[in-house]
């Protein structure tokens, strides 16, 4: 096979690592709270500037900052809950996916007016590994790395916890949650902060790899918006799934073709899939 | 003989689903170690007041007393916490979590999880079938197992005092028999129970007394034998 | 009061107004009043669905082909615009009948709707990027221009009066066409799937072919309304004339205007065109985006307090004077 070839394999499936990160924390949100934070690659924006900001203007360590980015998108997806989503939870789903929107709208603007439309680089320049005859960038093996090790967290949480439980359980029966004990206020904080969290992970593993702008999210919210639908709203495993099916798409569409053509045979595949299978890729 | 101090004490409660009142100045006791029959038509309200009392909807009037504590208005989350365990009707399993998964649903209240590995040893002793099934999807299990589900589940959060809403509906006849024996069961394990029955003849030969509830108002109350006894509980409920 | 009795102030008004430019108003007043002009006409033409519940993200699709399709066919053969502008409608309400009858037919509502839309202009925007050996990819690109800027054949015009009109007309045009969409489809069968799609079937209101219609109409008008922008701006870009950024904005101004309303959504065009003026004078261009954070805090606001718009609130407070009188 073309070493070309598979080389654009294997980065789809590091591409696929990070996008499948992004799909859960959307998933979880949707599965638990019923709304889509049509927002959701601005936070991870945010993540980054805050990282670029703490690391490159302010010489914090990475890690350091990596951390602050992750709590503080956490709050901010806390904040994005308290804020939007709970004052208009009982009316149309839709309406809380346009309020979402605003808060896109919002993010956006507010990062050229603090930062500018520059391009900005953390400057970390990261070893290129060589396999064979492949050259693979450390950076996105690392971020595929972490993302995998962030999903099996959050899967462990999940299945192993009370709260994790609560989280699985609570789209099956809102109702009578009460009765098990639990406040479904207090779990959609914590999915929200959870969602937060991860969307604040992808922003680390993706700052190694991109320069952030204000318009970041622009190329892989609606991508991931897509991954989640055909996944089937809500359903983690089938989220983390087509997150793979739609990377590979875009890697090996981007070596036949140009990456634009390649993200647009991504959402072909997309609206093509949702009239065959509309419930998702995995519905019986 | 001075009366114990009930349980759990009704006093004038109503309740209302929006503009629709269901239930009209019911009052009602449970002693400690008691096993209580509810039995009226459909309609009667007898769901919304196991509702009330275990907080899924809040009393619009009267006082709901539970070891002496007033507890009328509480959220449902603090009910659980506080000892009320409620088997809702229709069982209300998470269909699409497995037997163990819903198991520790019933133990999330935060005094529970601490004794949550002995209680889950002790409701599989109870019901060793959901042993058997502690992997498979609560939603497939079958009408009387998804029984022991939801009595277990409720079991779980260590609770002194089980409402029961209809237990053996939609259960066939010999499915029945067997619910029934679990409430014996629960009985004899020492728990104060409230029960809402359909199958009033099996329910009297199980509970201490009973109250008849229609049009949300309590017509009737009595020890078992007294209702048994009642002419117009023979011709309604007893087929007599 | 009477369709008649309504329509003849607004006739007036109408006529009134296309004397404006006789009177050779400032070039600027011009320019603001066109602008008006045709995003009212885009707002309205994406209301005429979105009131229906049928909430798409997909108008950045339609805008960017109504408006690309003809200005390519012009740069590349030389094709009119007469013609250019048809085949750009007819293409956008192709790609609305490809989304619209599956989504409609398996009742893919909300935001499954508004995400599978969402897609449908992201293809757009990344087709036209993907383009640039034609369409100068997110440089954006120009149609080019006749010698003397003015042309019926070219539909270029120096002189913004002439697109004052044909702002005016198509203005009017996407009026009357939510006007014959209440007639002739049974507004309150229409009303019936926004509320309840499963009683509205049972009592025998074909939804799938209702839906589509409205969905047709809209992506005509709008590629329509896309089309006049392009020949009055000059100027095409995929990052603001096709994506969920335009998309996102048409729903913005819709839903604060007021969707349910006729004149709502050209409520929406006269405060979204006349705040981001007031923005860029206030603040001039050391601020940029100062506008839009302003739009999504309104957006988010408007959703939360005042769903229905402002011309929904006007309404409502006439109709409980009125209820009181
Ligand atoms: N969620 C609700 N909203 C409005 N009305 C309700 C609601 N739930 C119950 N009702 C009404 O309240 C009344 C009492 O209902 P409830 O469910 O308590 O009766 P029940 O005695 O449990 O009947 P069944 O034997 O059929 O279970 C009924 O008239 C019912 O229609
Ligand atoms: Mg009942």
């Amino acid at each position: 096979m073309d070493i070309f070839l598979l080389e654009a394999i294997v980065n789809g499936i590091l591409l696929g690592g990070v996008l499948a990160l992004l799909a859960l924390g959307l998933n979880l949100i949707f599965g638990v709270i019923d709304v889509v934070w049509i927002a959701y690659a601005e936070l991870v924006m945010i993540g980054m500037y805050a990282i670029y900001w703490l690391h490159v203007f302010y010489g914090w360590p990475l890690l350091a900052a990596c951390a602050v980015a992750i709590l503080g998108v956490a709050l901010a997806g806390v904040l994005v809950h308290r804020l939007i989503i709970a004052p208009i939870l009982d009316t149309a789903p839709i309406n809380q996916l346009l309020a979402t929107g605003g808060l896109l709208f919002f993010l956006q603007s507010l990062a050229t007016l603090l930062f500018g439309t520059n391009f900005r680089n953390i400057g970390l320049k990261l070893p290129i590994i060589e396999i064979g005859d492949m050259f693979l960038s450390y950076a996105r093996l690392m971020a595929f790395v972490v993302a995998v090790l962030g999903a099996i967290l959050l899967w462990l949480f999940l299945s192993r916890t009370f709260t994790g439980t609560a989280i699985r359980a609570i789209a099956q029966d809102r109702q009578i949650m009460g009765l098990m004990g639990v406040e479904p206020k207090r779990v959609y904080l914590i999915v929200s902060a959870l969602g937060g969290g991860l969307a604040g992970l992808a922003a680390c593993l993706l700052v190694l790899q991109y320069d952030v702008h204000p318009y970041i999210g622009l190329s892989f919210g609606p991508i991931t918006f897509m991954i989640c639908v055909l996944g089937g709203l809500g359903n983690l495993l089938g989220g983390f799934v087509a997150a793979f099916i739609m990377a590979q798409i875009i890697s090996v569409g981007g070596f036949f073709f140009s990456i634009e053509m390649s993200y647009v045979l991504a959402f072909v595949f997309f609206i093509v899939l949702m009239f065959v299978k509309p419930q998702g890729l995995f519905s019986k | 003989m001075a009366e114990p101090q009930p349980m759990l004490a009704l006093d004038g409660v109503s309740a209302a689903y929006g503009g629709f009142q269901a239930l009209f100045g019911v009052s009602l006791t449970v002693a400690p170690g008691e096993a209580i029959g509810v039995v009226g038509p459909n309609g009667a309200g007898k769901t919304t007041l196991m509702r009330v009392i275990s907080g899924l909807i809040p009393p619009r009037q009267g006082r709901i007393a539970f070891e002496g504590q007033q507890v009328g208005g509480w959220p449902a989350h603090r009910i659980v916490a506080g000892g009320i365990a409620h088997v809702p009707e229709n069982r209300r399993l998470f269909p699409a979590l497995s037997v163990a998964d819903n198991l520790r649903m019933g133990a999330f209240v935060p005094a529970a999880r601490g004794r949550y590995a002995e209680r889950l040893a002790w409701v599989y002793e109870l019901f060793p079938r959901l042993k058997e099934r502690q992997h498979q999807l609560a939603g497939t299990l079958s009408g009387g197992e998804q029984q022991m589900c939801a009595i277990g589940r409720a079991l779980m959060s260590g609770p002194r005092l089980l409402l029961m809403d209809e237990p053996s509906a939609g259960l066939a006849p010999v499915v029945v028999e067997q619910v029934f024996a679990l409430v014996r069961r629960i009985r004899a394990e020492g728990f104060t129970v409230l029960i809402v029955e359909q199958n009033v003849r099996q329910m009297l030969e199980l509970v201490d007394r009973a109250y008849l509830l229609d049009v949300g108002r309590i017509r009737m109350s009595g020890t078992a034998a007294e209702l048994r006894a009642n002419p117009d509980i023979q011709r309604a409920y007893l087929g007599m | 009061m009477s369709d008649r009795g309504r329509f003849l102030p607004l006739g007036a008004a109408a006529l009134a107004l296309a004397l404006v430019p006789l009177f050779g108003p400032p070039s600027y007043v011009m320019h603001m009043a066109v602008q008006i002009l045709l995003w009212s006409f885009i707002y309205t033409a994406w209301s005429i669905m979105g009131r229906f519940g049928l909430v798409s993200l997909g108008h950045g699709a339609f805008l960017g082909i109504g408006m690309y399709v003809p200005a390519l066919l012009w740069n590349l053969y030389g094709v009119t615009p007469w013609l250019g502008i048809p085949l750009g409608v007819l293409l956008a309400v192709l790609s609305a009948l490809v989304i619209g009858w599956p989504c409609f037919r398996l009742k893919v509502v909300g935001h499954y709707f508004a995400l599978v839309t969402l897609a449908l202009t992201e293809v757009a925007r990344l087709s036209i990027i993907a383009a640039r050996d034609i369409t100068g990819g997110s440089l954006g690109m120009t149609p080019k221009p006749v010698p003397g800027g003015h042309s019926w054949w070219a539909l270029q015009f120096v002189d913004k009066a002439y697109f004052f009109w044909i702002g005016l007309g198509l203005w009017l045009f996407g009026l009357w066409a939510w006007r014959a969409v209440d007639r002739s489809m049974r507004n309150p069968a229409l009303e019936a799937i926004a509320e309840d799609e499963t009683a509205a079937a049972a009592i025998g209101i074909g939804v799938t072919r209702l839906k589509l219609e409205v969905t047709l109409i809209s992506a005509a008008l709008t590629a329509l309304g896309g089309a006049a922008m392009g020949q009055y701006l000059q100027y095409l870009n995929p990052e603001t004339h096709a994506g969920i950024g335009i998309s996102l904005q048409i729903v913005f101004a819709a839903i604060a205007g007021g969707m349910y309303a006729m004149l709502g959504p050209t409520v929406g065009a006269v405060l979204t065109l006349v705040l981001t003026e007031a923005l860029r004078i206030a603040f001039g261009t050391t601020l940029i985006g100062a506008a839009n954070t302003i739009y999504g805090v309104l957006l988010i606001l408007f959703i939360i307090f005042m769903p229905r718009g402002i011309v929904g609130l006007i309404e409502e407070r006439l109709r409980a004077r009125g209820a009181k009188a």
